[in-house]
């Protein structure tokens, strides 16, 4: 049995007085594909959000690849991580937004090279070497020089894709990525995600709306409705066999 | 500290408070003013007739970026010995052309911006309803483009309140000369001009909370379409 | 013309010194140690509520006789006036700009894992600095036009030669007055063309 790469434990979150999660545990193993579906307002971004550092959890832990997220060890004693911590821990982490959240003021190569070069203190021509191949891959070869501001949406979430594929994440985080792209722009960013999951070796998140993708690429699938994860088990299991009544008119309204 | 004296400062306060009045009366007379003559240029601005317009710009721009203390000087010098339209002016009649001269550009701006927020749906829609002139600036336009200005009309107010004291460099006695005229009679300019910078504190700042107050109840009168747009776009 | 010289270096020093402070102040009021923000918001409020004239004559007559101390030459008091006066104004500007950065941009800094130093310079800052630099350009004009205020803590400027010029010959007091202003135009022109073209790129580039 391998040791979990990601391990939540009873965490909780609230928004001033409403609660979100309500207490989420959770194991993923390395090069796991977990898809987490459930309605709006269930708290599934908030969830890879605390995993990114960018919402600190209420309570309950967080453990990636063996070290305590958000707490760390001060005399013996466990108490809030300071960023210092949280930048040694989440370094093993990547996330692609909803909303791309490009760099505007950079090139499509300095989108990408700035975090190696300036993060990992990466040389400069290993940095851009690494960008150009990762931009290939994802189909962008022929736009390092071009501003965000000249892509398409799915080309801008292609970006996205490869500058924190540069940094060599071992868990993938994928914040709704296709929520904010025209329907016809949806197939080419679904098809990288596709790819990049073939490869293997990088665990990934998928808070996602897209049912077949996710029961196309998925291992294991997480139901989430209020708070809690309702139902988990394998794209299958979830999304063809389960007699949870909530999933299913939930699954309804998106596949009719 | 030993060259502070209470003494001096109750003696100087009420000799500085007796210019205020004509500090604060000239800050009015010359907002008033300005925001006359902002729909003169406003206006001049609107006419079509492209040379006019390109004339006004630039008239507006060359009294915008030069210094109000050197066009006070203008006025109060020069303009007696200026032939034909020349006459001699009161400091304060030319502080209050000087000054209000001056920040009527920036008022005209104002409106301007005032009156190209309006959504260019309402020109069309009191042309498409056949308005006369008259009845679309009265009752379509303006109503529209008036409140917005109202905290951006505000904010000059103050900043003419703080620019008036310039007028004292002409001889206007409101509480700057008042404070340098103590100062050079009993050599002590510590504690009059102490005594200006508190009553300008003190007049400005509230004005100034007040006015971003009305501005944040503006904005959400008016921005209400927005907000509403974006927090559909928040995320789960 | 003599007195040139004062005018344009008092410009060029206190808009250094006051674009310095503006970034200083305007970053304090962002620090998250509550007291550094209270004494910055203090400084900008002293500033803004009373006026550059006022400060100036303050610093002046006042500060040495408060504190015992000389602020070496009037050319130094004038410069720090208007660079403290016109720094608390812009401070605001470099604080708003700064805020409204689209909060998605430091989110995509974190994921990369930037340091909060590095999301500063490398993301937040590049593309504040393109919004201040219309406002920054309004500034400098404003700030033109007050080194015209040093002439009345008797420096030497174009304006002192100017009004010898008309004592000399009361006639020619619109003269002198008009060359006078023309000249601060012809100062001004080529920052009001710049404050243009920086509106233009200002629109460029930024996420919000």
């Amino acid at each position: 049995m391998t040791e979990p790469i990601v391990t939540f434990q009873d965490v909780h979150k609230s928004f001033g007085d409403v609660e979100v999660l309500k207490g989420i545990n959770l194991d993923i193993k390395p090069a796991e594909k977990v898809a987490v579906i459930g309605p709006s307002g269930s708290g599934k971004t908030t969830i890879i959000r605390m995993l990114m550092t960018l919402e600190k959890p209420t309570s309950g832990d967080i453990i990636v690849d063996g070290k305590n997220l958000w707490k760390m060890d001060k005399n013996g004693q466990l108490v809030d991580a300071n960023e210092k911590h949280l930048r040694e821990v989440r370094g093993d982490i990547g996330m692609v937004f909803q909303h791309f959240n490009l760099f505007p003021h950079m090139t499509i190569l300095e989108n990408c090279m700035t975090a190696p070069i300036h993060v990992k203190k990466e040389n400069k021509q290993t940095a851009k070497q690494h960008s150009i191949q990762m931009l290939e891959k994802v189909g962008l070869g022929d736009k390092l020089d071009n501003y965000p501001s000249q892509l398409s949406g799915g080309q801008k979430q292609r970006v996205a894709m490869a500058r924190a594929l540069v940094m060599r994440p071992k868990v993938m985080l994928f914040d709704e990525v296709t929520s904010a792209l025209d329907p016809e722009l949806v197939g080419e960013v679904l098809e990288v995600i596709r790819d990049i999951a073939k490869e293997g070796e990088m665990a990934m998140i998928l808070v996602t709306h897209e049912m077949d993708f996710a029961l196309d690429v998925a291992d294991k699938v997480l139901f989430l409705d209020e708070g809690v994860i309702a139902e988990q088990g394998t794209a299958s299991e979830v999304i063809e066999h389960s007699s949870n009544e909530r999933l299913q008119s939930f699954l309804k309204r998106f596949r009719a | 500290m030993d060259n502070w004296s209470w003494e001096i400062f109750f003696d100087a306060f009420p000799v500085v408070l007796e210019g205020l009045g004509i500090t604060v009366g000239l800050t009015l007379a010359c907002y008033l003013f300005s925001l006359i003559f902002g729909f003169v240029w406003t206006f001049l601005r609107r006419v079509p007739f492209k040379p006019l317009n390109w004339i006004v710009t630039w008239v507006m721009e060359f009294i915008r970026s030069t210094p109000p203390l050197v066009q006070l000087f203008f006025i109060y010098f020069a303009w007696p010995m200026v032939p034909v339209v020349g006459m001699t002016l009161s400091p304060f009649t030319s502080a209050v052309l000087g000054l209000g001269l001056h920040f009527s550009t920036y008022i005209g701006e104002v409106y301007r911006s005032g009156i190209e927020g309006v959504d260019k749906g309402q020109w069309e829609a009191s042309q498409a309803l056949n308005l006369s002139t008259r009845q679309k600036w009265l009752k379509i336009i303006l109503p529209q483009a008036i409140p917005p200005t109202i905290p951006m009309l505000g904010n000059y107010l103050i900043i003419m309140f703080k620019e008036v004291p310039l007028a004292s460099t002409i001889g206007v006695v409101g509480i700057l000369h008042m404070a340098n005229s103590y100062g050079a009679q009993y050599w002590a300019y510590l504690e009059p001009l102490t005594i200006v910078a508190i009553l300008f504190l003190v007049l400005s700042y509230p004005s100034a909370i007040l006015i971003s107050k009305l501005e944040k109840r503006m904005n959400r009168r008016f921005d209400k379409k927005e907000t509403l747009n974006s927090s559909k776009g928040a995320t789960t | 013309m003599r007195g040139i010289n004062i005018t344009i270096s008092v410009l060029i020093a206190s808009a250094i010194l006051g674009y310095l402070m503006a970034f200083i102040a305007g970053l304090c009021r962002l620090s998250s140690n509550v007291f550094i923000r209270k004494a910055t918001g203090f400084y900008i409020e002293l500033f803004r509520g009373t006026s550059l004239i006022v400060q100036l004559f303050w610093l002046y007559y006042a500060v040495p006789m408060l504190f015992d101390i000389q602020l070496g030459s009037n050319w130094l008091v004038g410069v720090i006036a208007i660079a403290l006066n016109y720094g608390a104004y812009m401070s605001e500007i470099v604080r708003g700009s700064i805020l409204s950065v689209a909060k998605g941009q430091t989110e995509a800094a974190t994921a990369l894992n930037m340091s909060s130093f590095q999301r500063m310079r490398l993301i937040i800052l590049p593309q504040a600095v393109r919004m201040m630099l219309p406002e920054f350009g309004n500034y400098l004009i404003q700030m033109l036009k007050a080194t015209s205020l040093v002439y009345l803590i008797g420096m030497n400027d174009i304006l002192y030669y100017g009004n010898i010029l008309r004592s000399n010959d009361l006639s020619q007091a619109p003269t002198v007055y008009l060359l006078l202003l023309v000249f601060y135009f012809i100062l001004a022109l080529p920052i009001i063309w710049l404050t243009r073209k920086a509106e233009v790129i200002s629109k460029k580039g930024v996420a919000s």
